[in-house]
């Protein structure tokens, strides 16, 4: 049967055209139901015992993805009508939708009504399309119930209107509330459900409030009950309506840009604008207006004296105890959340903000207020967090709660659950429905929860959640493109290869490590030259591209290092055997060989695939203790020596070249086996033999990036690292100038020089502090595809190197297949898929490569904070620390011991509250100019932890006061000795008098030093048992 | 752009594999030696014959007819109005593509010193409209009675959605991937025509033409079943049929 859709379209010119469809309709659509006698088997999905059948509503699908995303909502029903309409309408939810659609562990049934010849229907006059599609649902589920009228079917939909008329058709039609509370035997339903903004089509809620109310009190807190909202204040200004946005970009009035919070606060955020030209600051709850981190929004520069207010006004922030600076709701007790807290939150600034933008009172900064949203990025996976403690109301009802996220740069949401009682105590995560001009929070509804608060397998899913990392199992389809185990080489593996099996082959890598990607030879050719070879697992042999284990690996792009765990890119058959190069088992390479002189020259190249079978696994040690012992003369270890004395030589001329020598604290942890709580930490050991194995892959890599580039010029994938702008360099600069050092930062030769040069004698942690410090100037590098930049900018600073890529590490990093499936291309093995040969496409997945990269990084270090609290808890340790940094509001400071750092909270008894921070001096001194430390000076620091509020745990670093200052019996002969102070050795007078001064501050301030309380842990790279190679990572 | 749904359904509503609707009138004009009309989908196209008659250029068509081809787009043929262009590039690439095809098909020996005129119009173009021309110029070749060595059918097959669909409408030809027009020989089996814009890895291109033959032979089983049933239209009402 055959219908014309026909339509009236305007063009791009002011046309108007008619644009005509053809629509077929079919007799070959089933219910996917085994009771319906006609229907094709090959279509069953729905279950024959289920207690119904639900039919969806597009609603549904776009609002409420977390209650057809529960396991307990199964036997669905979704029209064609719902997910055409989806598509048009969200694409993320239309993505979970057809995730559900498509996963075989739920029952979810597409019903293609629209192309079904009974369920067809053509608008009639007068009727909006959204009626019109709301019929054909309801028609749909009619048809249904026709169908298989042994089968309850019920059609769930928010819309009131929608449920009379289907009930007059003789439909049943249920709310989600109403059929939540139905699910007796899934209570947690009824929490999942979304909250429903005003002004969406619903009005369930309005009935909900209605019950609700008549049994509670709290309920008045329903931050959309009806009789209230004209009692209630507009707290934001409202959202400029889109055309009004678009008009003020075009003209220039606005800016448009994503929104970036600070780690430390919801309302306190920065906008980059290619139209502003630099960032502009968002200061303050009404100014932030209601964007998230991530949000695209539309800014209003603020005119010279409206910044000047705002910026006063954040300068005052700080000192504040917050009740003053609390909103009228909250002062006037409306609202029961006028927590000062969270506004002081505003002044805890930590490290990471502080780079390059600091709050810093009367700056040129250009300020701005967002005026609009352009998109909203509202995580569709949730946010972490906990029940903000308050007094529990009676158990089972139906409370709003705050809701406190993990990372403070979210705020507070409000949630409304019946299970406030279980969910104390615990992580969960909720997910943001919306968030209007009149409530103080944004509102949003219960996911799921992950565990004790507290707990290490729970933080540690908090952390995987919060970056983003996919830790699901892989799904059976994956699976099934593994070989079975056990694999050995078969004959069909061979054509092509290369017989490396009798070479001298060995791989040198962490202790522990079991995904062994690369490996290792060398020796003498008859010339006097040598042969050496880098063999890197085979693993595109195994991962073909399109199937569905390629599509998984792209999507998680890399390995994620935990301190205890490691999420795999690849399934584990690969992962730790069939791919991984263990020592005497035949496995499959890729191998570069070079011809080289003694000196390390090559002379020539070739790559080629191959049969390899190591001879030894080694781990660092064990390699360096091979080339340390004189007696050894084996193969393998003359060999590996011979390989040191040519890799020295390479990182010689690499230097000479201008690549820095950066360091990074990181630390190991050693894990009590049965427990896996860390007993102790120690700082990552770099030998030689990590050196030798770095810089032989160094240069494969530089040698494939100029094979493929050469090969395919406009698709290659390559890494580059940008030359930092010179204000990055800023600290770096500014630390040189207190310490007596240059820093040349013109390029980067000048500035491995200056490095080099920064020592101090007798002080040998020194150098390395400095290039911790430079780590910190360098820009991220990045992944790209040849095609979309110039030449000029696939440089790589760190290295020096005009050309640089990643081909050594298939097994846990998506680039390295992707440039594997080139090399192999170029060599004219296997041809490249037509989808690698899309230069923009490319670039796509290079985007999320970086992204993923980063999040894994990301989440190794806040797994090596949160290891590092767990060993910190149980101890109170006083360590030595290195000052890193002198800032107008504290000093951060360094353990290298441990790898931490952070604001330093220093004692009332060293007088924190009249101690000068002179950040151009990076020097600390007293009122009276003397310096008590400067910039890299050793002090002592206690570490301890401590919970702040949301339960969020952190480190404290307190300076361990030198003088051991008794300050209660020292105060008043501090005051009686100022006069005599003139003749007194300054250093002990001088803090006398401040830790009188400190006294009498304290008892006026009520409680100072609060504010300096946060620590944030910077680097601390886990390279335990699970880790490898970041420090390959360049 | 979705082109192809997890259910296997195209945004018409075909699977990937199917046709749209054919439809075919013979006949229509009264002043040409033979008329048809073809239809796949909402293209529509006319076809008009004229000849043979005497060439205009003897040499060349000493030893055999020549085929003259006039492809032309109504103005009302698309959702905005076109301009009346009758010598833009693509006008003259189709006119070439039909000719060529054509002339394979006709015994041009039999026909010395004589020219054949083809007229094609696109009434409606919705997609696949070069091969819904081949297919009205056949019709109305074979009801002006010019000799043919067999039936010639096109048809035009895509890769969208990683998947192989047939028939393209114009959707799915503005989807941006490839675009295979074949026009086949269906009792000899022969390929006369083969087209293709874009470009495919060699194992898809293949399965996309097996697909796009599959069409041809369906098309041609099509015109098969219209020409005869117009013949014996025709035989009745000479009466024919009561002999």
């Amino acid at each position: 049967m055959l219908q014309n859709k026909s339509f009236v379209r305007k063009t791009k010119k002011g046309g108007v055209l008619k644009v005509v469809n053809q629509h077929y309709l079919r007799d070959d659509i089933y219910s996917g139901s085994s009771l319906d006698p006609d229907c094709d088997a090959e279509a069953y999905k729905l279950s024959a015992d289920a207690a119904h059948y639900l039919v969806i509503d597009t609603n549904l699908a776009l609002h409420q993805m977390d209650f057809l995303e529960h396991p307990a909502v199964d036997d669905v029903v979704v029209p064609g009508t719902v997910l055409e309409e989806c598509r048009k309408r969200n694409s993320a939810a239309y993505q979970r939708l057809r995730a559900l659609c498509s996963s075989s562990a739920r029952r979810f049934y597409v019903f293609s009504n629209e192309h079904h010849r009974e369920t067809y229907i053509q608008a009639q006059p007068a009727e909006s399309p959204n009626d019109r599609n709301d019929r054909a649902i309801r028609v749909a589920t009619a048809w249904y119930m026709k169908r298989i009228p042994g089968k309850e079917v019920i059609l769930l939909t928010a819309d009131a209107d929608n449920r009379r008329k289907a009930v007059a058709e003789g439909v049943r039609a249920l709310s989600v509330q109403a059929y939540a509370r139905l699910r007796t035997d899934c209570p947690e339903l009824v929490d999942v459900g979304a909250v429903v903004m005003r002004g969406g089509q619903d009005d369930d809620e309005t009935d909900m409030v209605i019950d609700g109310a008549a049994s509670n009190g709290r309920q008045q807190q329903q931050p959309s009950d009806g009789p209230r909202q004209a009692k209630r204040r507009r707290i934001y200004d409202e959202h400029m309506p889109m055309s009004e946005v678009t008009a003020g970009i075009k003209a220039g009035r606005l800016h448009q840009g994503p929104i970036r919070m600070s780690r430390s606060s919801a309302f306190q955020a920065w906008v980059s604008s290619e139209s502003a030209g630099e960032d502009i600051q968002v200061q303050g709850r009404e100014a932030v207006n209601r964007a998230l981190d991530g949000d695209i929004v539309a800014v209003r520069l603020l005119t010279p004296a409206e910044a000047a207010a705002a910026s006063k006004a954040a300068a005052r922030r700080p000192q504040k105890g917050g009740g003053a600076d609390a909103h009228p709701e909250e002062a006037s007790g409306d609202e029961d959340d006028g927590e000062p807290w969270e506004d002081s939150r505003v002044a805890e600034v930590t490290m990471d903000d502080v780079d390059e933008k600091e709050v810093t009172p009367g700056s040129e900064r250009v300020m701005g207020r967002v005026v609009g949203i352009i998109r909203r990025n509202w995580r569709t996976r949730g946010y972490c967090g906990s029940l903000k403690d308050e007094e529990a109301g009676k158990r089972g009802r139906q409370q709003s709660r705050l809701f406190c996220p993990v990372e403070r740069r979210f705020p507070l949401i409000r949630l409304v659950t019946r299970q406030a009682e279980t969910l104390s105590g615990q992580r969960i995560v909720v997910v943001v429905d919306g968030w209007e001009a009149d409530s103080l929070h944004p509102v949003g509804h219960y996911v799921r929860k992950l565990g004790t608060i507290g707990d290490k397998d729970t933080e540690t899913e908090v952390l995987l959640i919060e970056n983003d990392i996919n830790t699901s199992p892989f799904t059976p389809g994956v699976h099934a493109c593994v070989p079975p185990l056990p694999w050995s080489i078969q004959k069909s593996d061979w054509p092509g290869r290369e017989d490396f099996r009798e070479l001298p082959i060995c791989s040198v890598d962490p202790p522990g490590c079991r995904d062994i990607d690369d490996a290792l030879h060398v020796r003498p050719l008859p010339s006097g030259n040598f042969e050496v070879g880098v063999h890197i697992a085979d693993v595109t042999h195994f991962l073909k591209p399109g199937t569905p284990m390629d599509e998984e690996a792209a999507a998680r792009s890399t390995t994620t290092y935990l301190v205890q765990r490691r999420i795999d890119m690849l399934p584990k058959p690969l992962t730790e055997d069939i791919c991984s190069l263990r020592g005497g088992v035949e496995r499959l390479a890729f191998s570069v060989i070079w011809e080289m002189t003694p000196q390390a020259d090559a002379v020539s190249v070739r790559f080629t695939k191959s049969v390899i079978c190591s001879k030894a696994a080694l781990s660092y040690a064990e390699a360096q203790a091979r080339m340390d012992d004189e007696r050894l003369h084996d193969e393998i270890t003359v060999g590996l020596r011979r390989l040191n004395s040519m890799a020295k030589i390479m990182r010689a001329r690499r230097f000479d070249q201008g690549a820095l020598a950066l360091a990074s604290p990181e630390v190991k942890f050693e894990m009590d086996t049965e427990t896996l709580d860390p007993l102790d930490v120690a700082v990552y050991q770099i030998r030689e033999a990590n050196q030798m194995v770095e810089e032989m892959m160094l240069l494969a890599n530089v040698t494939v990036a100029e094979h493929i580039l050469a090969a395919f010029p406009a698709c290659s994938l390559l890494r580059s690292h940008a030359t930092p702008a010179p204000k990055r360099f800023q600290p770096l600069v500014q630390a040189g100038v207190a310490a007596g050092f240059d820093i040349d930062f013109s390029s980067s030769k000048a500035l491995a020089v200056s490095l080099d040069k920064a020592e101090r004698p007798g002080d040998g942690y020194f150098n390395r502090l400095v290039r911790i410090m430079a780590t910190r100037c360098m820009m991220q590098a990045l992944y790209f595809s040849s095609g979309t930049c110039a030449p000029s900018e696939y440089h790589h600073y760190g290295l020096a190197a005009p050309l640089y890529t990643h081909f050594t590490s298939p097994i846990r990093r998506y680039a390295d297949v992707v440039v594997h499936r080139l090399l192999a291309a170029s060599l004219r093995i296997t041809p490249l898929p037509e989808s690698a040969r899309d230069s923009q496409a490319l670039q796509r997945s290079a985007g999320n490569m970086n992204m993923r990269h980063r999040n894994a990084q990301m989440a190794g270090r806040a797994s090596a904070e949160l290891h590092t609290l767990i060993f910190f808890k149980a101890r109170a340790i006083v360590s030595e620390a290195r000052v890193l940094r002198v800032r107008p509001t504290g000093i951060i400071v360094f353990v290298p011991q441990y790898g931490i750092e952070g604001q330093a909270k220093i004692p009332e008894s060293m007088g924190e509250a009249s101690l000068i921070f002179n950040e151009e001096k990076q020097a600390v001194l007293r009122p009276d100019g003397t310096i008590i430390f400067t910039i890299f000076d050793s002090v002592q620091i206690k570490a301890t932890v401590e919970e702040t509020q949301g339960h969020r745990r952190h480190l404290e670093l307190t300076l361990v006061d030198k003088s051991r200052w008794n300050p209660s019996r020292q105060a008043h002969a501090a005051v009686r000795a100022v006069p005599a102070a003139q003749t007194a050795p300054a250093a002990q007078t001088a803090p006398a008098r401040l830790a009188a001064r400190t006294l009498a501050a304290s008892v006026v301030k009520g409680a100072p030093a609060a504010s300096l309380a946060s620590v944030v842990l910077i680097v601390a790279v886990p390279p335990a048992a699970t880790a490898r190679h970041e420090s390959r990572d360049i | 752009m979705e082109y192809v749904n997890p259910e296997g359904l195209r945004q018409d509503g075909r699977r990937p594999k199917e046709l749209r609707q054919l439809g075919c009138e013979l006949g229509v004009l009264a002043k040409a030696a033979g008329s048809a009309t073809f239809e796949m989908g909402n293209t529509k196209v006319l076809a008009a014959v004229y000849g043979p008659h005497e060439a205009s250029n003897r040499s060349a068509a000493a030893s055999g007819a020549t085929v003259h081809c006039d492809y032309a787009m109504a103005p009302f043929s698309t959702g905005e109005r076109r301009k009346q262009g009758r010598t833009d590039r693509r006008s003259t690439e189709i006119s070439a593509v039909i000719r060529n095809t054509l002339e394979q098909t006709i015994i041009t020996e039999l026909l010395p010193n004589s020219q054949i005129d083809i007229h094609v119009q696109v009434l409606q173009a919705d997609g696949g409209t070069r091969c819904a021309c081949i297919n009205a110029a056949l019709l109305a070749l074979a009801e002006a009675g010019i000799p043919l060595r067999d039936m010639v059918a096109a048809c035009a097959a895509g890769y969208l959605d990683e998947t192989a669909l047939l028939d393209l409408n114009y959707i799915e030809d503005s989807g941006g991937g490839p675009d295979i027009s074949v026009a086949l020989h269906p009792q000899f089996d022969r390929v006369v025509l083969l087209q293709m814009d874009n470009r495919l890895p060699l194992e898809t291109f293949e399965t996309v033409v097996e697909l796009a033959i599959k069409g041809c032979k369906a098309v041609a089983s099509y015109m098969r079943g219209q020409l005869l049933e117009h013949t014996r239209m025709l035989a009745s009402a000479r009466g024919f049929d009561k002999l």
